[in-house]
């Protein structure tokens, strides 16, 4: 099992060639996109339901029936809108810089394909701010495929009319929850609205919206090509598909890389990572899936499917794919307790559970750390996980404390022993 | 949430800025801008202002630039929007400074993928030189933050400095970039691994070989 040159998707990704349309075109992007918009918005919906594509920007929602839910009229005059969400900040993802950077045109492309089958009239990407020169290739070549008639009126001769315009954040993950990404493309803070109503009843200005991943709009026109069959031809039922892996941490070459779904962890480590570093019996433990996801510890993530079932019969998930790898040399609190860190850093401060408990779960986690704690409060941190958890409006809550829940779950004796220790010098 | 304060509103303030205005250039771009959102919602185009802004102060004050009071209060006049609401937008932001900044913003990202990595050695580097967290240098060189994940996961540890990336980073490659911005020389961006291009994995190359001579159409093979 093992996924060829000819069958990924991101051909420029290490951006060895240039991004620029004509290179693009010349690896086969924008290749009469008129004849994949001819096929119909129902037919393209229904090939992406078919590839079995799931939303590439962590929660796996099927694409395909994503866009189904835009209207397919509108009966009162409000247009519709694609939003992507190129607002890539959780932390080990690193995906989506690669395809902005380095294969801009098939995002834009996609743009196109996907505005079209679900009837918006304009996608705005939704880039993160401190991807400063990616947004400068991004607006470059939507300038460039404005330039080209690509896009703008009768867009590729489609006789569609579809504009893409880029806006870039300014440094706030929560901007990535969809809510809160149009709350920001309003102009105000990126703080989650209520659901419902959902954003494809009423969403950006009002207006139905949906809110896709880079990495789900950008395969788009390659599965339209190539076919549905082509794509869900790899990785496990309900797991379908090429995708991007992020493995950064303690292997011996991180790097971004396109694999087959449902690749065993170490076959991923073993052939794009030059494997673990001092070798596998050195590994602690991994989180599979960007920090929101508990961790996996060295045993059971070995020979586990990398996908969505998979990671998740582990008790953990895939996330957007980005893999962060543990050795033993790692005090492995203290990279939880970074994670709590950047929650609390990060949480919007609209809903208190969140407000408040990140906070507290950072300071109690940096006593964790250091063993200054008594044994009791690693039930009452769990409780108070519990107490985030599914308590606020959008999921930072949950992904605050989840990896705490994963800590715990998997690594009580250590923190416990920090304990004792602690209370062993102190009595010295 | 982040820890975050204004520059509090002051006559001097106000003497200093005041009457600051767009420059022609940044006046059209500022069109432009609002151009790209529906009819009556060119608030929609507060963001991109603000930066637009930070970097016009930026390049009057030799620095990677700040939102004074005044200058937010413009934007809002712009925008027909109560100056709260840019205010907000301004401190909810992590990327728009509040207050003055250094010729060059050093952000150590410090998460755990870059932490794994040795971001501690960074972080320590830059306080060898004098940096602190939040402040900057008395020669109006250098202002430090440790930021979250900067997603550059793949090649880390990194560094982000004004509108640069500097990745694959230790401490001793760090002071080389630090030391050539300090002479007014601009160092290679992106990852500071020799023989690494970008986030491929060093070395021989395990996926997409044939890509680094020539523009490979895999069409063929399908």
């Amino acid at each position: 099992m093992s996924l060829a040159d000819k069958d990924r998707i991101f051909t420029n990704l290490y951006g060895y060639q240039p991004w620029s349309l004509k290179a693009a075109m010349a690896r086969g992007d924008w290749d009469n996109t008129k004849a994949l918009l001819a096929r119909g918005q129902d037919a393209i919906i229904q090939e992406i339901k078919d590839s079995g594509l799931r939303g590439r920007g962590g929660a796996g929602f099927p694409t395909g029936m994503k866009w189904s839910f835009m209207p397919k009229e509108s009966r009162d005059g409000r247009p519709s809108f694609l939003v992507i969400n190129a607002d890539e900040s959780e932390p080990g993802s690193c995906k989506d810089r690669e395809i902005i950077r380095h294969d801009p045109h098939k995002l834009i492309e996609g743009a196109l394909v996907a505005g079209f089958a679900m009837r918006a009239r304009a996608a705005y990407i939704y880039i993160r701010g401190e991807y400063i020169r990616e947004a400068e290739t991004l607006f470059a070549a939507v300038a460039e495929a404005y330039d080209a008639g690509l896009l703008g009126k009768n867009a590729a001769g489609s006789g569609y009319d579809f504009d893409v315009f880029v806006h870039r954040g300014a440094g706030a993950y929560i901007c990535g929850e969809e809510t809160a990404m149009i709350e920001s493309l309003e102009g105000k803070k990126g703080q989650p609205r209520l659901k419902p109503p959902f954003p494809a009843g009423a969403g950006l200005y009002g207006c139905p919206t949906t809110v896709n991943n880079v990495e789900s709009i950008a395969v788009a026109p390659t599965i339209l090509r190539r076919g549905a069959s082509w794509f869900s031809s790899f990785g496990r039922d309900n797991n379908k598909g090429t995708k991007l892996f992020q493995i950064s941490g303690h292997v011996n070459k991180p790097c971004v890389v396109e694999e087959e779904m449902s690749i065993p962890f170490h076959e991923l480590i073993e052939k794009h990572c030059g494997g673990i570093r001092g070798g596998r019996d050195n590994l602690l433990a991994v989180i599979p899936g960007g920090s929101s996801v508990p961790l996996v510890p060295a045993e059971q993530i070995w020979d586990a499917p990398m996908d969505f079932d998979g990671l998740r019969a582990l008790g953990s998930g895939l996330g957007t794919a980005a893999v962060i790898v543990m050795d033993k040399s790692t005090d492995i609190v203290r990279a939880i307790s970074r994670l709590s860190y950047f929650y609390k850093h990060e949480s919007c401060g609209q809903c208190t559970p969140c407000r408040e408990g990140t906070g507290w779960m950072w300071r109690v986690m940096e006593r964790l750390r250091t063993g200054d704690a008594a044994v009791e409060e690693i039930d009452m941190l769990q409780q108070v996980t519990k107490q985030v958890e599914g308590h606020t409006i959008c999921a930072l809550g949950d992904a605050a404390a989840w990896p705490i829940q994963g800590l715990i779950r998997h690594f009580r004796p250590e923190i416990e022993r920090r304990i004792a220790e602690n209370a062993r010098e102190a009595a010295e | 949430m982040a820890d975050r304060h204004i520059e509090p509103d002051s006559p001097e303030l106000r003497a200093r800025w005041g009457n600051w205005a767009w420059t022609p250039d940044n006046a059209a771009k500022a069109q432009e801008i609002i151009a790209r959102y529906p009819e009556g919602r060119q608030r929609s185009a507060v963001m991109p202002l603000l930066d637009l802004a930070q970097r016009q102060v930026g390049a009057e004050t030799n620095t990677q630039g700040w939102l004074p009071i005044p200058v937010m209060e413009k934007i809002a006049a712009q925008l027909d929007m109560p100056i709260i609401r840019v205010v907000e937008v301004a401190t909810f932001y992590t990327m728009y400074n509040l207050v003055p900044v250094g010729r060059f913003h050093v952000q150590v990202c410090g998460t755990t993928p870059c932490m794994l990595r040795g971001s501690d050695d960074l972080i320590k580097a830059c306080h060898q030189r004098g940096m602190k967290p939040g402040h900057t240098t008395a020669d109006g060189l250098w202002t430090f933050t440790e930021v979250e994940c900067m997603g550059n996961c793949a090649s880390a540890p990194m560094v982000q400095i004004n509108d640069d990336n500097y990745e694959d980073l230790t401490a001793e490659r760090l002071n080389t970039v630090l030391d050539a911005l300090a002479r007014g020389e601009q160092p290679k961006t992106g990852t500071q691994e020799p023989g690494r291009h970008t986030v491929e994995p060093v070395g021989a190359l395990s996926s997409l070989t044939a890509m680094v001579s020539e523009n490979h159409d895999y069409r063929g093979e399908w």
